[in-house]
């Protein structure tokens, strides 16, 4: 009847109700409950709770991937400072090709939105199988072609 | 544990504003749009979550926290979003991702729109 997916969305609406308004009377609880049903109804109807609108088979294994990428984001903000701040300021910025290899769109779409949350690299458009990349330093291209990032997102978006 | 939590939440603030500051300063140093882009994601992730933890420590309720975190959720899918729009739009309006020199041409963009 009801899937484990749209169970799923009623309880992160539904918790999202009660943390925000943080006032526990029954009638608050209950048009809470009331709202988060008809949310869950009209994503129903618009058949917009699937593996994209909701991807809950991710949260597991976000939970290896998420320190990782932050890790990342440190090392780079540091690498980024460090350029800002040089006097002499050479850059060696430019574009190039990544290849991607993930198979579903919303694995795609967490490599690039990766690659652009990390500082000294953003991603300027998204192929099915290859992303153009501009780094502030070329060798940021380098790293990612050598594809720890890639593998990284295509190991957490699981088989598909 | 008081004093240690306001020195941590002290140093997440002084070290984020400090960020911010830099990406400021990237942003008018940095020769051309796409790398002014690298500057300014320094204010959306490292400046932006610093602030918040910083923010976090401080929080007097746990409700005012999961407000605090959940702006860092939505800043975290957002960010990246907007930046890769701008990029690509600057892309496709054709500024060269290859040459920031060639994209610093003013005098000729105001001589193309007249």
């Amino acid at each position: 009847m009801v899937s484990a997916r749209t169970f799923s969305l009623f309880l992160v609406l539904f918790a999202t109700w009660l943390l925000l308004s943080g006032i526990w009377d029954p009638f608050l609880i209950a048009s809470g409950a009331v709202a988060s049903l008809l949310v869950v109804y009209i994503a129903h109807r618009m058949s917009v709770i699937d593996g994209e609108g909701h991807p809950i088979h991710l949260s597991w294994k976000l939970l290896t991937y998420l320190p990782w990428l932050t890790w990342q984001i440190v090392v780079s903000n540091i690498a980024v400072c460090r350029t800002i701040l040089s006097p002499s300021m050479k850059l060696d910025a430019g574009s190039g090709w990544v290849p991607a290899s993930q198979t579903t769109p919303v694995g795609l779409v967490t490599f690039a939105n990766s690659i652009t949350l990390t500082p000294g690299t953003v991603a300027l458009s998204v192929y099915p199988d290859t992303i153009q990349v501009h780094a502030l330093d070329r060798a940021g291209i380098e790293e990612l072609k050598a594809g720890e990032m890639n593998r990284r997102v295509r190991a957490m978006e699981g088989k598909a | 544990m008081s004093l240690a939590l306001d020195i941590l939440s002290g140093a997440c603030l002084f070290v984020g504003a400090v960020l911010m500051i830099v990406s400021a300063l990237g942003v008018i140093r940095l020769p051309d749009l796409f790398t002014r882009l690298h500057g300014a994601s320094i204010a959306d992730t490292g400046g932006a979550f610093l602030l918040l933890i910083g923010m976090i420590l401080q929080a007097d309720s746990f409700l005012v926290g999961i407000k605090l975190g959940l702006i860092g959720i939505v800043l975290f899918f957002t960010a990246p979003t907007a930046s890769h729009a701008v990029a690509h739009a600057a892309l496709i309006g054709g500024l060269s991702p290859d040459d920031p020199g060639a994209n610093q041409g003013r005098e000729e963009a105001e001589e193309d729109r007249a």
